[in-house]
């Protein structure tokens, strides 16, 4: 992930302007990577998502924190069109999310994805899993489609699984592989949609070792998670979510330490006593 | 025994044709199956309108039936010279391959939300999906049931005896007219028969143990 290595961390996160916590735009230091603008996706009655302004910029971390419901997930997965919406703009790049067919593919390689349930194709190995999408959708050859393979599981300390089915491993091995087979397609942005969730507690260390060693070498990621410790490490910013709207966005230690809003002290408050 | 020894000839001959016209439309069956399989599945709606509107059509039209438009009227339609019996693996071929349709949506439906939603993330298209991700899996979910519809196309075949076709359904008649009973050759006809589908059955079993998916 060289192209990475001269992309500067962001230092503080403040925003430049004093605006409230509560208030969606916040104008930012870093050249804007995500922007989602003006949002709005139903599930027939209900508003899962309620005119969501946020901007990720190249470089950054941000986590989504939220009780289960208020629509963190699917901002998340709005944002690589696995769920479509109703009205408002994303675009990453620079580029406006494209609706179907070619395009979205093109677009979507370009974005790593970790879900929850680590979705790793059943029917493949390992190896296979991660050099799919490079030899499919890059074209690479596949002498050097493996290679990068193996340095990635290397990387992500599963190398010697490599021809194994993705049903033999562990679930944190399974999550590791996920994560290499995302940045096999060298991806502008990554992902991570609850990853440690699914997760034996013994094995959601091994997995956030490895995210956060992604955030230090630069990568863009917008994680959602309740893992707070990860926060805390790697997250450049939090954004809160309530029942579908962005009620909170801070910094972590701001947020954990001092939230403003009445839901955000009571999400913790649940949160933080066990 | 005699009944067999003594035209052993007309035995071999028909049951060669019927795993000639057998391998033949299930082949045909199974490309045809899985395109409108997928097209059934595709998020284009003419395509699946397409692919509802076929398997509808072929698959509530009676096999005799089909088999008759075929026979008597293909030759009508001033279109090269085809033998009866590749009329006969085109319409089976075009019977079967709804079921085999159907049965692979089925599976397709069995392959976890997660993996068609993995596969569109790192960026391959619809097509891609399907064929690297998709119908693999929904193949190895369906190998008993789409061995039903192999087993149901072999015996399907003898409808072509009705169709001067002279395949093994057609046995019965060649041998009457040597006067053997027709009791006793129908009955070694189905011997075979019961023995070609237990190959098919052998087949099914090994797919299974070797195209396993842990999940």
């Amino acid at each position: 992930m060289s192209r990475h290595a001269f992309c500067p961390k962001l230092g503080s996160m403040e925003p430049t302007d004093s605006s409230p916590a509560t208030s969606n735009i916040t104008v930012r230091r870093g050249e804007p990577l995500v922007v989602v603008k003006d949002i709005n996706k139903h599930y027939g009655e209900l508003h899962v998502l309620k005119n969501i302004n946020a901007v990720v910029n190249r470089g950054e971390v941000v986590v989504v924190i939220g009780p289960s419901g208020s629509g963190k997930s699917t901002l998340c997965r709005a944002i690589n069109r696995l769920e479509t919406i109703d009205d408002g703009v994303i675009t990453i790049d620079g580029v406006k999310l494209p609706e179907e067919g070619r395009a979205l593919a093109t677009l979507r390689a370009d974005v790593g994805m970790v879900f929850q349930a680590f979705n790793l194709f059943a029917h493949k190995t390992v190896l296979d899993n991660v050099t799919l999408g490079p030899i499919k959708v890059r074209g690479l050859s596949k002498a050097d489609a493996e290679k990068k393979a193996m340095a990635l599981l290397e990387r992500v300390g599963v190398a010697n699984q490599a021809k194994k089915m993705p049903g033999q491993l562990s679930g944190g091995q399974q999550q590791r592989v996920a994560i290499a087979r995302a940045l096999a397609m060298e991806p502008k942005l990554i992902l991570l949609d609850e990853p440690t969730s699914a997760l034996d507690p013994e094995m959601i260390n091994e997995v956030l070792e490895v995210m956060v060693d992604l955030a230090n070498e630069g990568m863009t990621m917008i994680v959602v998670t309740h893992e707070m410790g990860f926060a805390r490490k790697a997250a450049d910013r939090v954004i809160f979510m309530a029942e579908g709207e962005i009620v909170e966005e801070t910094s972590p230690e701001e947020f954990f330490t001092n939230p403003q809003s009445a839901r955000a002290q009571d999400f913790l408050s649940k949160i933080l006593d066990h | 025994m005699d009944t067999l020894l003594n035209n052993l000839d007309v035995f071999v001959d028909g049951f060669t044709l019927t795993l000639q016209v057998f391998l033949w439309s299930a082949l045909f069956a199974l490309i045809l199956g899985t395109i409108v399989g997928a097209m059934r599945v595709s998020p284009v709606a003419p395509m699946r309108w397409v692919g509802t509107g076929y398997v509808n059509l072929v698959r509530n039209t009676p096999l005799t039936l089909l088999m008759f438009f075929f026979a008597f009227g293909y030759p009508k339609l001033d279109l090269p010279n085809v033998s009866y019996t590749t009329l006969a693996i085109f319409a089976l071929g075009l019977y079967t391959a709804t079921y085999v349709a159907e049965t692979l949506r089925a599976g397709i439906n069995t392959v976890p939300l997660g993996q068609a939603e993995a596969a569109r993330a790192i960026g391959l298209t619809f097509g891609q999906s399907m064929s690297h991700i998709l119908m693999p899996q929904a193949f190895r979910a369906v190998i008993p049931p789409m061995m039903s519809v192999f087993i149901a196309l072999l015996k399907n075949t003898t409808v072509a005896a009705g169709f001067s076709v002279a395949e093994a359904g057609y046995i019965r008649a060649s041998l009457s007219e040597r006067g053997e009973p027709a009791i006793v050759v129908l009955l070694w006809v189905a011997l075979f028969f019961i023995l070609l589908v237990a190959v098919l059955s052998f087949v099914q079993r090994m797919l299974e143990n070797r195209l396993k998916v842990l999940r």
